[in-house]
């Protein structure tokens, strides 16, 4: 058997491109934070570390989408779902630490439960104050979940827009759960007011940009595994049941088996990166369970390309730092300048930024190639020769 | 062949894998099947009996239910009510596509079907005999597979210049041949093969003829085709279907000079 390819071997130009300028980020901004005085107009704002966090934790939701929609077909409107989840229980925890600190002192039950006159911890909470055992249930919950829902979804052959309607009804009906009180999760106010991470404080300067380099990394591996998945024969077989399913089964193939494996691995980096997002925001509540989240979602993997994880995560940074700029100028105009960009680069861009560019750089190859002679076309030849070497 | 000719044959009692007894000793075996598509009777008590390493052709005018056949046999279509059984053991009306794909039986669509956006090669290695559960083909088997072994298949369907483009840019007639090559990738036990040489050229023709001819000295072959100069090369027998259900069957020159058989295309 032939070796399987190398490691690092499975990296193209796009990805040394974005792991490059991933580490060149990791290095900058901290030392532009820390070293550079706050006079200088070379020193970064901690706030700005932050809010480049928060864009990086939305590149890791892209791509986690991308895994599932570039790759698999399966256009998931519900994916801020497991975004969400994954955030509520990083909130958690981080609500377990403030422990006596509250407003109302109590020595267990945060604020919220306090002024729901909770007389104790749901079962739920307990073990969320164990650092190890929230990290564990930030992979776990929303990786049960998507692998329920996709082995339901994907066994039963729902497809196409009636998955998508069923993936927006999921995040909807979570949405709904979550501003409830009775969840026991802080309603509609959610969790928030947190202290400290790990006992350090959580706005310190320093967590800060600790928070920051860590989803840096968190996004440079989750890149490194989707990519590994996209390049092995697994992620083959999901694009064969991309474009044509029936056949795969008549190979023997089972795509919900494959469908369901893409969709809980995906489910468990939306988690992560929702994890990592509420300690640099601040806060979790159920709007980020609200379908218009998961919908902007698929337009930054839309307009960065499809099926390139890097143009994902791209096309996350890219209009989530458009949308800070506009938000602060014009902030009814958002919505409405989204809209127009999904609709011209959905006209214009059919492959989103980063694959019109391979596209053309491709198109040059061949250009060039077209130059050298070309390879004789062999007649077929068949069982003479064919069978028996 | 008739049915009951078939059960009389039945005299192993072997168990098979799923310690079932042995309805018959046909590779194949087809006894009445009826398929109703809203209300249209596609196949009208079909039956037919295929031995172990046999070329059958099966000839027939446009909608006399030939695909639909294959599509009971794979799965892919429910009978109303039939028999369909394979090696003797195994119930195909009640297993799913890839339960049978598993068992041995491989097929090409009339209409071919690659997989556009993998290279010629990488059709060959999807399709490629072995484990296909989902975890293990991260790591597992498929991951490492010799160019060499893809070679061997892609030179007898004489792809190899080809084995870097996308399926997609394929001439039609092309991509007939990388099907036939994913057929022996898969190496079946029983292949079906839905009309092989639409768009092809005479002499491409006549190759197909001959690797389909080859192919059947070792495993068992179903061909569906209209070029009837194409079937007499395949040099099997021939069951003509007509409406739902076998017309005729025997030797190529038996069937077409059956009077009913020429009814059924001078009747067009
Ligand atoms: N999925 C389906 N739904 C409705 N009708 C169908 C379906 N599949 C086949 N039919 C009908 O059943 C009949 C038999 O079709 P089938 O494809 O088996 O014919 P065929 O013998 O393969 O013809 P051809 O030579 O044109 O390929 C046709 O009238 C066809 O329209
Ligand atoms: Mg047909």
């Amino acid at each position: 058997m032939a070796p399987r390819t190398p490691l690092l071997a499975m990296i193209d130009t796009k990805g040394w491109i974005f792991l490059g300028v991933l580490l060149a980020v990791c290095l900058i901004v901290p030392l532009f934070n820390l070293a550079v005085p706050p006079g200088s107009p070379l020193h970064v704002p901690t706030y700005v570390v932050s809010l480049l966090g928060k864009y990086l934790c939305y590149a890791l939701l892209a791509l986690s989408l991308d895994l599932v929609w570039g790759y698999g077909g399966i256009l998931s409107l519900g994916h801020g779902a497991f975004f969400g989840l994954g955030g509520y229980a990083m909130g958690m925890y981080l609500m377990r630490q403030i422990g006596p600190r509250g407003v109302y002192g109590h020595p267990v039950l945060p604020d919220f439960m306090v002024f729901l006159n909770y007389k104790e911890l749901p079962w739920y909470w307990l073990g969320f104050d164990f650092f190890p055992f929230a990290a564990l249930m930030v992979l776990l919950v929303p990786g049960l979940l998507g692998f329920l829902f996709g082995w339901l979804a994907f066994r039963s052959r729902v497809t196409g827009v009636y998955l998508s309607i069923i993936t927006q009804a999921m995040t909807y009906a979570l949405m709904l759960a979550f501003f409830r009180n009775d969840m026991g999760l802080g309603g509609n106010n959610g969790l928030t007011d947190f202290k400290d991470i790990l006992d350090f404080n959580v706005q310190a300067q320093g967590v800060r940009v600790t928070l920051f380099v860590l989803t840096a990394v968190a996004l440079a591996l989750g890149y490194l595994i989707a990519r590994f998945m996209t390049v092995s024969a697994y992620g083959k077989i999901l694009v064969a049941i991309r474009d044509a399913e029936p056949r795969t089964r008549f190979l023997g193939y089972r795509p919900h088996h494959y469908k369901a494996l893409a969709f809980t691995v995906s489910a468990m980096m939306a988690g992560v990166a929702g994890a990592l997002y509420v300690p640099q925001v601040g806060i979790i509540n159920p709007s980020e369970f609200t379908p218009t989240n998961s919908i902007e979602a698929v337009i930054w993997v839309a307009v960065g390309g499809r099926g390139t994880l890097v143009g994902a995560a791209l096309g996350a940074v890219l209009i989530n730092y458009a949308k800070t700029l506009l938000t602060g100028a014009m902030p009814e105009a958002w919505l409405f300048a989204l809209g127009a960009l999904f609709v011209l680069v959905t006209l214009f861009l059919p492959q989103g930024i980063v694959g019109t560019l391979i596209a053309r750089l491709g198109d040059r190859k061949a250009r060039i190639a077209a130059r050298l002679p070309p390879e004789p076309d062999i007649p077929p030849r068949l069982l003479e020769e064919g069978r028996g070497s | 062949m008739s049915a009951a000719l078939a059960l009389a044959e039945a005299s192993s009692t072997s168990p098979g894998p799923a310690g079932a007894k042995r309805l018959t000793n046909a590779l194949l075996y087809l006894d009445d099947v009826r398929v109703t598509f809203d209300g249209y009777r596609a196949l009208r008590g079909l039956s037919l009996t295929l031995g172990r390493g046999e070329m059958r052709a099966i000839i027939g005018p446009n909608g006399a239910g030939k695909t639909t056949m294959m599509d009971v046999i794979t799965g892919k279509t429910r009978p109303d009510t039939g028999t369909a059984v394979f090696d003797g053991v195994h119930d195909l009306t009640t297993l799913d596509e890839a339960t049978i794909a598993d068992l041995g039986i491989g097929r090409k669509f009339q209409k071919p079907t690659v997989f556009e956006s993998h290279t010629v090669a990488d059709n060959i290695l999807l399709a490629l005999k072995g484990p296909r559960r989902a975890f293990p083909s991260l790591f597992g088997w498929r991951n490492r597979v010799e160019a060499e072994r893809i070679d061997d298949i892609l030179r007898i369907v004489g792809l190899v210049p080809h084995r870097a483009r996308p399926a997609a840019d394929l001439s039609h007639g092309q991509k007939q041949w990388l099907e036939i090559g994913m057929l022996l990738a898969q190496d079946p036990k029983l292949l079906l093969v839905d009309e092989p040489v639409a768009g092809m050229t005479d002499a491409e023709t006549e190759e197909t003829a001959k690797l389909l001819r080859e192919i059947a000295k070792d495993h068992a072959v179903v061909v569906i085709e209209h070029d009837m100069h194409f079937v007499r090369a395949l040099e099997c027998r021939v069951t003509c279907l007509h409406e739902g259900a076998a017309l005729a069957e025997g030797s190529i020159d038996a069937v077409s000079a059956d009077p009913r058989v020429v009814e059924v295309y001078l009747g067009r």
